[in-house]
């Protein structure tokens, strides 16, 4: 096993040179970003920075090749076959909304959705929107006193007029990881279609989509090392074909009369108006850093950080945990609730020691109403947290305990 | 500076703010949500001869928004709601940058000012006693 150094890893990082005692702990929200993706976007706008697709021009011939690059790495990160099912977004929102129109609306009436309690409003919002647009059947797997989906619910929520699961892979609250193949395996049963919102997995490394056995998989940029502004759908080939264009525009043609269109094949179907093309070169470059990063020492590192904030909160008499308490099949985003004390104010006291964490609902609110609570607070950790971080978590924790006896 | 939004005062109004005071047979009620972060305000007025005879409350919030809402609980009574409606004013007043000092007890929320995040906290219970006189 490579060794590793989380303080060179920290190196890498430019915000960490502006803001030298900054105890990062939000990277569930957005993580930061490493020289190599910074110089890969600047790289990017300073030689090639054109449209993409159209001009025959160098630079544009440029932007293609560095755009249609980034689609390939991208399928490499998550075990694609084809470059072509990838689908640059904006983000997880646009690619769970692109899925709940581009499939959704093919759905009849009486057909069902299944969603769960877990889920983040991203992947929630839109099925509840194609349920009332086309008369489907909405329904939840709940969850589990640790924080997880409920799965023993599998064979009464998943029915034959179940036409996809659209659950998360990783809970962006309690942190624990979906049983991907227990889901597939029903999903498979029923003739359903399985999407997975990877927004909180796909930082902690590369995928395979293959091997998971899933149809969709939506993640972001900005949570994986990578800028703002562009995200991923995954679909199957065959899937992606079958589904109709969510936004018309330019690029999304095949030809276009003041009657009537026709489109173009996947992806481009469903990439309308000009992509988040730097963005794309730069989430490229992200899967990259991630891949060339040694795999296990950084779950090893990872997992023994989780294991100290898991440790050191369940000791505590007033700190109830939300989520998994050990570290068997969780990721490490550990989310809290401290009698006395609100998230926000926990946070404002944190942030005074330098530390950022996250308070609130985490656009989670049915998960919170699951737990009887207004919001949690969120510690999440990236490759970068040191030992030094969680010393400054648990200094500010000590803090706020005493502020709010 | 942090430090300073977490005064004593504000740390020993936050607890009279966390008790569940809601009226039995109040004249007016209404809650105010703050989707960000989930915190909710209901506020109750029982009503006089045209003044605030009580006013109750259940604030499920920080301790910015619980201290808030007890300050204003206190300082409503007796008052017409014209008068109780214009205390937003002066709590407004503490916690935007560049005003002039307000007046006590809101003169406590003036740290916030460098926290933007924060401000709605304070304002919450005002936005529910508007709403309930409204």
């Amino acid at each position: 096993m490579t060794r590793f150094d989380a303080a060179a890893i920290r190196r890498q990082f430019p915000i960490f040179d502006r803001h030298p005692t900054l105890h990062y702990l939000d990277n569930a929200a957005t993580a930061q970003m490493p020289r190599s993706v910074l110089d890969a976007v600047i790289e990017h706008e300073t030689a090639s920075r054109a449209n993409v697709l159209r001009g025959v021009h160098r630079l544009a011939e440029a932007a293609t090749a560095a755009y249609e690059a980034a689609r390939a790495e991208i399928a490499g990160y998550l075990g694609a076959g084809d470059p072509d099912e990838v689908v640059f977004t904006g983000g997880t929102t646009a690619s769970i909304n692109l899925a709940a129109h581009g499939f959704g609306n093919g759905l009849a009436p009486g057909d069902e959705v299944v969603i769960s309690g877990l889920e983040h409003h991203s992947n929630l919002v839109p099925w509840q929107m194609l349920r009332d647009r086309r008369g489907l059947v909405l329904k939840a797997l709940p969850v589990t006193e640790e924080g997880r989906l409920d799965l023993d619910a599998l064979d009464r929520v998943v029915t034959r007029r179940t036409r996809l699961i659209a659950v998360t892979h990783v809970s962006n609250v309690t942190g624990a990881a979906t049983d991907v193949a227990r889901l597939v395996e029903r999903a498979r049963a029923v003739g359903a279609r399985v999407l997975l919102d990877g927004a909180q997995a796909v930082p902690h490394g590369a995928l395979d989509v293959a091997a998971l056995g899933v149809d969709f998989y939506a993640f972001s940029g900005h949570k994986m090392f990578a800028p703002n502004g562009v995200g991923v759908l995954w679909a199957r080939q065959e899937v992606l074909e079958s589904m109709a264009p969510f936004m018309g525009g330019g690029e999304m043609i095949r030809s276009v009369s003041l009657e009537a269109t026709t489109y173009a094949e996947p992806p481009r179907r469903f990439e309308a108006g000009t992509p988040p093309i730097a963005q794309a070169v730069g989430l490229a470059a992200a899967a990259r850093w991630v891949r060339a990063l040694p795999a296990e020492a950084v779950q090893a590192h990872l997992a023994r950080l989780t294991g100290r904030l898991l440790d050191g909160l369940g000791t505590n008499p007033r700190v109830r945990i939300i989520g998994p308490k050990g570290l068997q099949a969780r990721f490490p985003v550990v989310s809290f609730d401290i009698q006395g004390i609100h998230p926000h104010d926990l946070c404002q006291i944190m942030d005074g020691h330098g530390v950022a964490l996250r308070g609130g609902h985490h656009c989670a609110q049915p998960l919170m109403d699951r737990f009887d609570l207004a919001g949690t607070t969120r510690a999440s950790l990236a490759v970068y947290n040191d030992e030094a971080d969680i010393a400054a978590f648990f200094a500010g924790l000590d803090d706020a305990l005493g502020r709010f006896r | 500076m942090n430090e300073d939004i977490y005064q004593a005062a504000i740390v020993e109004a936050a607890r009279r703010g966390a008790e569940d005071r809601r009226l039995a047979a109040p004249d007016r009620s209404a809650t105010a949500d703050n989707p960000l972060c989930g915190d909710r305000v209901t506020i109750d007025v029982a009503l006089n001869d045209g003044r605030i005879a009580a006013l109750g409350y259940r604030a499920r919030g920080c301790a910015l928004c619980q201290a808030a809402t007890a300050y204003l609980a206190e300082a409503a009574l007796g008052k017409t709601p014209a008068e109780a409606a214009s205390l937003a004013g002066e709590a407004q007043k503490a916690v935007t940058p560049e005003a002039a000092p307000a007046a006590a007890p809101w003169n406590v929320f003036a740290p916030v000012r460098a926290h933007p995040s924060r401000r709605d906290c304070v304002t919450l219970a005002f936005e529910a006693l508007k709403c309930a006189l409204g």
